[in-house]
């Protein structure tokens, strides 16, 4: 067993009254994909939300519980979640890249922390783009607007944007859901690359999706995290009744 | 009902297009380069409107500066740091509304004890020992108290465009471990350029025809010289218009003269709508 990266200590949500996580206790493993599988409204992106404190922009909502990274609490009154963002990397299900060119989408992060010199932003850049499997497809239009790329294209930058600020963990948000087959099998592929690096957290709604990329697999609904465990496991011998009746789709 | 509703539709149309058609035939012929370029002469009954149309751009530009940033600031207030349902939020709005629906001439009043009689006369006696400087009408003062009267267009402006930049993009960039702040000057604000330079523009041609506002805070009925700076009177096309149709000297002789200014200041505010409109419909194809 890999060492744990992210532990969750009865971590309950609350939008306003309602409770949207309900006491979620689970330990992440470091440099492994994770996904969270669950009907739609199960909690699963909520969670995923909480662990680069992405819920602190939402108005009413309440976090009781632990969230820690790397043994440290997250939610702890000194944390400042701009810093924890650098560690803590997202990628959207909708790509969102800026109206502006390919490098500058890249160098954006980097940028932000203060790097301005041009060869090493200009080797960031190709670095991350490399990292993420698009470099081949980017090089020789660097200075175009990223929004003149595929979606599929736009989603690897998406990544490449990422990496460049050099997380620890990156967290996606069903990355591939609004993607053709193939830049869906182009990105599974990638997440596969990454987890040599990165802790990955992936939700989605696609069950080979999850079986195909993930070593772990933690089950959500309504709110309570209702099985964790390896992949192979929950998907061949799973414990728990409604674990098996959504994975074999009687559900969901 | 369709009758009536038709009738109406003419109507308006028929008043703007007879509106349009008696000031250019009235005005099509004076309106010369020449016009454009040179002084009043002999009382005001020849010449040009050059000092009036120098006036009405230097106050714009200045009212603008003043305007504009502060517009901006409000308006991203609003939209990115105030809660919607927070009492200042709702003071703020409320004002904005209010603002936008007080008569101009009350400005034009506020504008001659606040920032004449209060500012002026307290600068006057803070910096000059009394002497008449800055407690009288001047540009100024005027071009402040239009850019009070043309806040609440910037600000609308502003945060209209404001909210038409995604959730997604200031998303990515938060989650890139970019502050808040950072977020708004290297997303948001390039997100809503356009809806800056629509509220801009707007409240240009706002401020180009008003002339309640300047009528006691620095509008000059004639000016020999342009002003040459802040604590200057001015002259300006609105206010030329009207001293042209009321006090000049011989009002039948000066009606070319009156047209023509008319129709300037008409294209004037017409053109800069114009382009408003334009980049407005782009920013909404855009999103």
């Amino acid at each position: 067993m890999k060492e744990t990266k992210i532990k969750t200590r009865d971590l309950s949500l609350y939008y306003g009254t309602k409770i949207a996580l309900n006491s979620i206790s689970m330990d992440i493993p470091e440099k492994q994909v994770t996904a969270l599988i669950g009907p739609s409204g199960c909690g699963k992106s909520t969670y995923l939300r909480t662990l680069n404190r992405m819920n602190d922009l939402i108005p009413g909502v309440k976090i009781t519980g632990e969230v820690l990274v790397d043994n440290f609490n997250i939610y702890d009154k000194n944390v400042d979640s701009v810093n924890l963002r650098k560690k803590v990397g997202m990628v959207f299900q909708k790509s969102n890249p800026f109206a502006k060119s390919i490098f500058e989408n890249v160098a954006y992060g980097p940028r932000i922390n203060g790097i301005n010199d041009k060869k090493k932003l200009t080797e960031i850049v190709e670095r991350s783009l490399q990292r993420a499997a698009i470099w081949e497809e980017v090089k020789d239009r660097i200075h175009d607007s990223a929004l003149g790329l595929s979606g599929g294209q736009q989603q690897r930058l998406c990544i490449a944007r990422t990496l460049a600020v050099d997380p620890e963990i990156i967290l996606m948000d069903e990355p591939a859901s609004a993607l053709d087959p193939i830049s869906t099998s182009k990105i599974e592929e990638l997440i596969y690359a990454l987890k040599e690096n990165y802790t990955i957290i992936i939700v989605t709604h696609n069950m080979q999706q999850a079986a195909r990329v993930s070593d772990n697999t933690a089950f959500f609904y309504i709110g309570e995290l209702i099985e964790f465990g390896k992949t192979k496991k929950i998907f061949t011998v799973p414990e728990k009744k409604q674990t098996e009746d959504y994975i074999t789709g009687r559900f969901g | 009902m369709i009758g009536v509703t038709g009738f109406s539709v003419v109507l308006i149309i028929a008043i703007i297009i007879i509106m349009l058609v008696v000031i250019i035939i009235g005005g099509k012929n004076q309106l010369t380069w020449a016009f454009l370029t040179s002084f009043p002469e002999e009382g005001m009954t020849k010449g040009g409107i050059f000092p009036a149309l120098f006036g009405t751009a230097l106050m714009v530009i200045i009212m603008s500066a003043a305007a504009v940033p502060f517009g901006a600031i409000t308006a991203l207030y609003l939209t990115e740091y105030a809660r919607e349902s927070s009492w200042i939020a709702k003071t703020v709005q409320f004002a904005v509304r209010t603002l936008s629906m007080v008569p101009s001439i009350i400005f034009g009043l506020f504008g001659l004890g606040f920032f004449i009689k209060f500012v002026g006369g307290g600068m006057d006696k803070a910096f000059f020992g009394g002497q008449l400087t800055w407690a009288q009408p001047n540009i100024l003062w005027a071009s402040l108290t239009m850019a009070l009267l043309t806040l609440p267009v910037v600000i609308v402006s502003v945060e209209e465009s404001i909210k038409t930049v995604p959730r997604e993009l200031r998303e990515a960039s938060l989650a890139l471990g970019a502050t808040k702040w950072q977020t708004i000057r290297k997303v948001v604000l390039p997100g809503s350029r356009s809806g800056i330079l629509t509220g801009t523009i707007l409240a240009v041609s706002r401020g180009a025809g008003e002339v309640a506002p300047i009528l006691f805070t620095g509008a000059a009925y004639y000016l020999a010289t342009l002003p040459r700076g802040l604590s200057d009177q001015f002259m300006s096309l609105g206010y030329h218009i009207y001293i042209m149709s009321t006090q000049s000297v011989n009002v039948d002789q000066t009606l070319p003269i009156q047209f023509a200014t008319t129709l300037v200041l008409l294209l004037l505010t017409f053109t800069l709508n114009l382009v408003a409109v334009l980049i407005r419909s782009r920013l909404r194809r855009a999103h």
